[in-house]
């Protein structure tokens, strides 16, 4: 039998409109838990109006031997941002 | 308790002081929980009590003229009206959960109807409070449930603790003869006539946690008139320590 409790992700939305980050993980035995460990272990300053779990078994990662064929590619590829725009100035909150 | 207390002084007082004595009880945890994880939401918990005293405190104190740290720090036993149930010893993890679901059912209909009072500040301080209480309750009856319904051990740990605080519950819906006036004036509610309903909701949740809700005879318990059990003076030496030992000692 396993005596560990399983690992969770923790995921919090830090208002309304933006999207949730991972804030770090908990050990807990079902979702129920994770999400109350969650409340009192993430959010206690204030920090989220939204709570999402996984347990860390689902999540699947790149290999970091990979990085390099990964994302070095990209690094002088600068014209992929959008910094080159000319913005009118009604344009605001970009 | 001190002959110049009003009715309303001591229901405040009572109030603050079950609030401390239990926070301060769920601080001994700190740094001793189960995981990581419980040591942290029993210290919220904590936490959130105390600052629910300070704000009976801060009121009382502005009709008694004392500071909440006065009150907190420097009344003696026999002036603390907190219940029985608040000052029992940690013990296990049951036994500290047990402590939680009968304090929280409590406070959960205590703060509901304190909510409608006529009394303005009183009722501005019960909906501050009731945000925190309704996480408290759903927090100690999930684990009721989960650890009544989960191992043999946890089973027999649970029902242990339930046979040891049951007794303790009746002194919390006793309603006190010095508040007749405060519940004529629909200050406080009649607390009495909280108790039926909120008996069946406990049985609900401890029917689903297959433990069994002991038939046992309320303890003559006397919190309300600063008589207490053996345990609140250790308590209190170590919570007034430092005022006790160096007066007027500040941050």
């Amino acid at each position: 039998m396993q005596s560990e409790w399983p690992l969770w992700e923790v995921f919090i939305r830090p208002k309304n409109g933006l999207h949730h980050i991972h804030a770090g993980s908990l050990h807990a035995a079902d979702a129920v838990m994770a999400i109350q460990s969650a409340r009192d272990v993430y959010t206690r300053r204030n920090e989220g109006v939204s709570i999402w779990v996984v347990e860390s078994i689902h999540l699947h990662a790149s290999d970091p031997d990979d990085a390099d064929m990964l994302f070095e590619p990209a690094k002088d590829k600068i014209y992929r941002h959008p910094t080159f725009y000319e913005l009118p100035d009604e344009v605001k909150h970009m | 308790m001190d002959e110049q207390w009003q009715p309303l002084d001591h229901f405040l007082l009572m109030r603050g002081d079950d609030c401390l004595i239990l926070g301060h009880r769920l601080s001994e945890w700190c740094g001793h929980g189960p995981i990581l994880e419980q040591d942290m939401a029993l210290t919220n918990i904590s936490l959130d009590l105390i600052g629910q005293a300070r704000l009976y405190y801060q009121l009382a104190g502005e009709r008694l003229g004392r500071s909440e740290d006065q009150l907190a720090y420097l009344r003696n036993e026999r002036n603390y009206l907190n219940a029985w149930l608040v000052e029992q010893p940690n013990g296990d993890f049951a036994h500290t959960i047990v402590r939680q679901f009968f304090f929280d059912w409590y406070e959960n209909a205590l703060l509901e109807a304190l909510e409608r009072s006529k009394n303005d500040r009183l009722a501005a301080i019960a909906a501050k409070s009731l945000k925190e209480a309704r996480y408290h309750r759903q927090y100690s009856c999930e684990w009721v449930i989960r650890l009544g319904d989960g191992t043999e051990e946890s089973h027999r740990r649970m029902q242990a603790a339930l046979d040891r605080l049951t007794p303790y519950v009746g002194e919390l819906y006793q309603n006190h003869a010095f508040h007749a006036s405060l519940i004529d004036d629909q200050v406080i509610p009649d607390i009495a006539g909280l108790w039926s309903p909120i008996e069946q909701q406990m049985v609900e949740v401890i029917r689903e946690s297959t433990l069994t809700f002991p038939v046992m005879p309320s303890l003559p318990a006397r919190g309300r008139e600063g008589i207490h059990t053996e345990h609140l003076g250790f308590v209190l030496t170590e919570l007034q320590y430092m005022q006790r030992a160096y007066p007027g000692s500040t941050w």
